[in-house]
């Protein structure tokens, strides 16, 4: 399972941080051009794939790939 | 590229003003009619409320005239050749979704069949008093087309042309008559093959709004795979807004207004009868030409030197072809039937002669007598 | 970027021009899983009027029409005559469907013509910096009503259940997956089909409504303040809004078949002559 966060269009509302049930997001302390700090994937091994993170992020930037 | 249609049933017919509009749409392949009835204008709406059906059209009576003229907008990108009618007060409330049918080039057809105004004004009496509204009543900067029949006759043929001009500039027509014409019943006769407008996908434009040598785009239609965004903000070739860029926005109203300026050429159509030797001419469109007809030929019994032009696209304006016809003629009378807008025009065109505004309100059309004595007046005759 | 959102969007557009943490863009997320599960991408087009919300179809990679302020229901009835076949959803906001554009929600419930309208609910007008919209809550301070919102709001779904909707729901942004559902089932629903969403404005709702910037929290109130029902009972329900799948009525005739209909008889009886 591979989970990637779109640093280009990420805007930081940090709607996923809060939506993951399981949290496995957190907020980095890096800073992408909007000025705000994006998530990043602080537990992946807590993921059940869920994919609530896919459809909440209102920029379409997080991906959640099965691994074949 | 204009291609022959037969009519099968052609011949002499005698039809109201409305109806002969109505029968030339369906003619020329109109598949769309949506509308919100109004006086004097309603006998269009009926008929093709009937006949659209039988034509393998889509008839609908809107709940306002602002939806009406969406949805001939809707209808146009779905690919069917659409059409409204309304009259004054109906016409003020279309001038939004006018201005994005210009933006956006969507052709179609508004056909503006005039009553007196202000507001409710004078429903059932004609007048010529939305001349200026059929070109600046929407905002912003742009150019239009606007065709005025005379007779029936041409109420059939220039409702033809009006589709045909929308196609091919990709434009809204303005097909602006009045109630005279619309309630009018007269002779017509119907050709037995018509000249349709088909204009064909151009493949060097490969983005839906780039642009022909002309300034033309080659849209196309939805549903055919392009996915084409269809913007009311100023947008480039691809339909993204440019509306916050202002050197974009700028070239973009100047290919809008450029592709009927450029034109003017083509979009001139002005008939003219005893000019030869005039020294006093008459420049009606719209109704009032058939009284200016009957003035001039009075004039010329009586032996003055009188000339008619008549103008059939009010806009754009035909500026150099009037100049040529008209520049030298010393004295030039414009009857109206509203307070003198066009002679405001003609002035601006012809500086040397002297133009004479002829205004006539409270809906009733000149009297041939009443032009004639302003010739006599004008020519020191009594 | 996530690959199906990806699949329906114009990249060279992005980003949104939506604020962080704007609603609309879960909206988006929810019609692309829609369109991608029915496989109708090539047969739908979307049409919106003008506010945030109609900025959600621009983006997408299909057949769009970006309109005039509250006509989009108008423009879709014209699309939608002259190609019935073809599924159109518009995307409108609550000042956008219930404000100026009321009067063609009516008339297009009432001639139960087969489009899909999903009415994102802010609260507010956010493009233009957060004026009173007709779903501002009463006495709410926003900045065309700096004494607190005087007038009643209203409920858009109550209005077009009452106008003849055939098909009706109401979800938050809180609730993405029957958000989903509701749209898949709207677009397949023969017959006109009206869906609000309630959304989040973190910038103006948040400011002059709930008091609070971040979205999540925005989303979590909206979600608190609803309670799910299966039947349409009025409004609001012990002082929450409902929400849920208020009603699928399959009696009615859809409009475009009408015509078809009564097209085939016009032209059987002429035949028959």
């Amino acid at each position: 399972m591979n989970i990637t966060i779109d640093k280009m269009y990420c805007k930081g509302c940090e709607i996923c941080v809060n939506a993951c049930p399981k949290g496995v997001f957190a907020i980095s302390q890096e800073r992408n051009r909007y000025g705000t700090f994006f998530p990043w994937v602080m537990e992946k091994e807590k993921c059940m794939v869920c994919q609530l993170c896919e459809i909440m992020c209102p920029d379409g930037c997080i991906n959640v790939e099965m691994e074949a | 590229m204009l291609k022959q249609k037969v009519i099968e049933i052609h011949g002499e017919k005698v039809i109201q003003g409305n109806e002969a509009c109505s029968e030339a749409a369906i003619h020329v392949g109109c598949k769309f009619f949506a509308g919100y009835p109004i006086t004097p204008s309603t006998e269009i709406i009926e008929y093709m409320s009937e006949s659209l059906y039988k034509n393998e059209g889509m008839f609908i009576q809107m709940e306002d005239e602002i939806s009406a003229m969406c949805a001939i907008l809707g209808a146009r990108w779905g690919g069917k050749k659409s059409m409204t009618a309304t009259s004054g007060p109906g016409f003020t409330l279309m001038q939004e979704a006018l201005g994005y049918g210009i933006v956006t080039e969507t052709p179609t057809v508004v056909v503006n069949v005039q009553r007196g105004g202000p507001a409710t004004g004078q429903p059932t009496f004609s007048s010529q008093q939305d001349v200026y509204q059929a070109k600046y009543g929407s905002h912003g900067d742009y150019e239009i087309i606007c065709i005025t029949p005379s007779s029936v006759q041409e109420m059939f043929d220039f409702t033809i042309k009006a589709f045909n001009l929308s196609e091919k500039y990709r434009t809204p027509v303005i097909l602006l008559t009045d109630e005279i014409i619309g309630h009018m019943r007269e002779r017509i006769i119907i050709p037995d093959c018509i000249e349709i407008e088909e204009k064909e996908y151009v493949k060097r434009c490969e983005e839906p709004f780039g642009r022909d040598d002309q300034h033309i785009p080659h849209a196309g239609n939805f549903f055919e795979g392009r996915n084409i965004l269809v913007e009311g903000q100023l947008h480039d070739e691809k339909g993204r807004r440019i509306g916050h860029i202002a050197q974009k926005s700028g070239e973009f109203i100047r290919a809008l207004t450029g592709k009927i300026r450029d034109n003017h050429k083509d979009l001139t159509d002005i008939t003219y009868k005893y000019l030869e030797d005039a020294d006093i001419a008459i420049i009606a469109f719209g109704s009032v030409v058939r009284s200016a007809e009957r003035t001039v030929k009075m004039a010329r019994e009586y032996g003055i030197k009188a000339g008619l032009i008549k103008v059939n696209i009010i806009w754009p304006f035909p500026e150099d072809e009037i100049y040529r016809l008209a520049g030298h003629i010393k004295t030039v009378i414009v009857p109206e039937m509203n307070m003198g807008k066009y002679c405001l025009e003609i002035e601006r065109c012809l500086k040397k002669s002297k133009v004479i505004s002829v205004p006539k309100l409270g809906g009733n059309i000149h009297k041939p007598m009443e032009l004639f004595e302003i010739i006599k007046k004008e020519k020191n005759l009594q | 970027m996530n690959t199906l959102v990806e699949k329906y969007i114009k990249k060279e557009s992005l980003p949104y021009i939506f604020c962080p943490g704007c609603g609309n863009g879960i909206v988006l997320n929810a019609t692309i899983h829609a369109i991608e599960a029915l496989g109708i991408k090539e047969d739908t087009a979307c049409v919106s009027g003008i506010g945030c919300s109609s900025w959600i179809p621009p983006y997408l990679n299909m057949d769009v029409m970006h309109t005039i302020h509250g006509r989009a229901i108008a423009f879709a009835e014209g699309l939608k005559l002259s190609q019935p076949k073809k599924n159109i959803i518009v995307f409108t906001g609550d000042g956008d469907c219930l404000a100026i554009g009321g009067n063609h929600l009516l008339h297009a419930a009432k001639r139960n013509i087969n489009i899909t309208v999903i009415m994102v609910n802010n609260y507010i007008y956010g493009m233009t910096g957060g004026q009173k919209s007709p779903t501002t809550p009463i006495d709410a301070r926003t900045k065309t009503s700096p004494y607190g919102a005087m007038d009643e709001p209203i409920d858009g779904c109550g209005v077009a259940i009452s106008a003849g909707a055939t098909f009706c729901s109401r979800w938050t942004v809180g609730h993405p997956n029957q958000l989903k559902k509701a749209i898949r089932e709207g677009i397949t629903h023969n017959g006109f089909s009206f869906i609000e969403v309630l959304s989040p404005c973190p910038v103006q709702a948040g400011k002059s409504i709930f008091k609070e910037r971040d979205s999540w929290k925005i989303i979590q109130r909206i979600k608190e303040n609803a309670v799910v029902t299966s039947k349409w009972e009025g409004g609001d329900k012990e002082g929450k809004m409902t929400i849920g799948n208020f009603k699928k009525e399959l009696k009615r005739k859809e409009y475009t078949e009408k015509i078809q209909n009564l097209k085939d008889e016009i032209i059987y009886k002429s035949n028959g002559r």
